[in-house]
């Protein structure tokens, strides 16, 4: 259960990107997450209920984009997918492939926000 | 209102990770070599390392090991005895040792430094899930699985065994008694793993043992 950890890791570093857009919401969060990350999706979303309530990021969805695991084959030289992640073989020609190239990824990759038609006025010590 | 994206691109555990990037430098230029080792409770971690720690003392080898732990510090206790220096990490709750846990405590360990060290050995908390996220800055992630615990572990916590440079099988004494499919455990390691360095073990017996300490002498920095 690192999926509160997690969340809260999540919040801290999208709270700091929001804020060089003063007066925006953050109304989404969206992720990229590996297939072998060890994350689970429904415990991350319900810590993530917990990781913003009461913080300025209160209200936002999280969109989890999982990623499947990619290998690469040595044998016969190709990148492909795998189905599921039980077994490293490379589909193309059934041997077991080592190297992986997706599938670890645990990434915020971007965050939508809200923002007022109106620009917030420029706080009056920072005019020069 | 208007719509805005703002791509970040950054890793959930950004700061996790620089830590044990940092660590990782420190430790390559100390010439220590780090190991964390992860399993479920039960395992015999403690046991595993209780005697390499006590194998590497008797060859004149300078090890070290910060032990994880929910609350006790039993294991830390029972490893001393070993001669080796030994660090509890207490963890109150949270169910994986992160990099700032250990440099931390690295910083807070009077009498043991680095530069002083060949191997240290870091002892996860018992857990298959959550360590497998937290880089700790080690240079070798070790796998283990006990032979009472079933051949199907490696498939049942893939991104632990995927993301792991060795495995160990501990308490081999047992397979018999246990009706322990070897065959099956390995090639089940090899599917999630493969070309993972695979050592068979038994802390009471001491068998595995000696090819178990080849590897960490292979392994460590000349």
């Amino acid at each position: 259960m690192h999926e509160l950890s997690i969340a809260t890791s999540i919040v801290e570093s999208v709270t700091e990107a929001a804020c060089k857009y003063p007066g925006a919401r953050v109304k989404e969060v969206r992720l990229r997450v590996g297939s072998l990350a060890s994350v689970v999706e429904d415990s991350l979303q319900f810590c993530w209920g917990l990781a913003t309530e009461g913080s300025p990021l209160a209200g936002a969805t999280l969109a989890i984009n999982k990623l499947p695991v990619i290998v690469h084959c040595d044998a016969c030289g190709t990148d492909s997918e795998i189905a599921g992640v039980q077994s490293f073989r490379c589909p193309k020609c059934g041997e077991l492939a080592a190297d992986l190239r997706q599938g670890r990824e645990m990434e915020i990759e971007s965050i939508e926000l809200e923002e007022p038609d109106t620009p917030t006025p420029v706080p009056v010590e920072e005019r020069v | 209102m208007t719509t805005r994206i703002v791509e970040l691109r950054r890793g959930i555990l950004k700061k996790n990770d620089e830590l044990a990037a940092e660590l990782r430098t420190r430790f390559t230029s100390a010439g220590v070599l780090v190991l964390n080792l992860v399993s479920s409770p039960g395992t015999g971690k403690t046991a595993f390392l209780e005697r390499t720690l006590r194998e590497l003392r008797a060859r004149g080898a300078k090890a070290a090991a910060l032990v994880g732990d929910l609350e006790t510090d039993n294991d830390a206790r029972r490893l001393a005895a070993s001669g080796a220096p030994v660090r509890q990490i207490n963890t109150h709750g949270i169910c994986h040792l992160d990099a700032e846990m250990i440099g931390r405590h690295l910083e807070a360990w009077e009498g043991v430094s680095l530069d002083g060290l060949n191997y240290l050995f870091i002892e996860n908390v018992g857990n298959l899930v959550c360590p497998s996220s937290y880089d700790l800055g080690e240079r070798i992630r070790v796998a283990m699985l006990s032979v009472t615990e079933g051949e199907d572990k490696p498939l049942k916590y893939p991104g632990l065994f995927n993301s792991s440079d060795a495995a160990v099988i501990t308490k081999i004494d047992l397979a018999e008694p246990c009706g322990f499919n070897r065959d099956l455990a390995l090639r089940n390691i090899n599917e999630i793993r493969p070309e993972i360095r695979i050592f068979e073990t038994s802390a009471k017996t001491g068998a595995g043992m000696e090819e178990w300490l080849g590897y960490l002498a292979e392994a460590r920095p000349a």
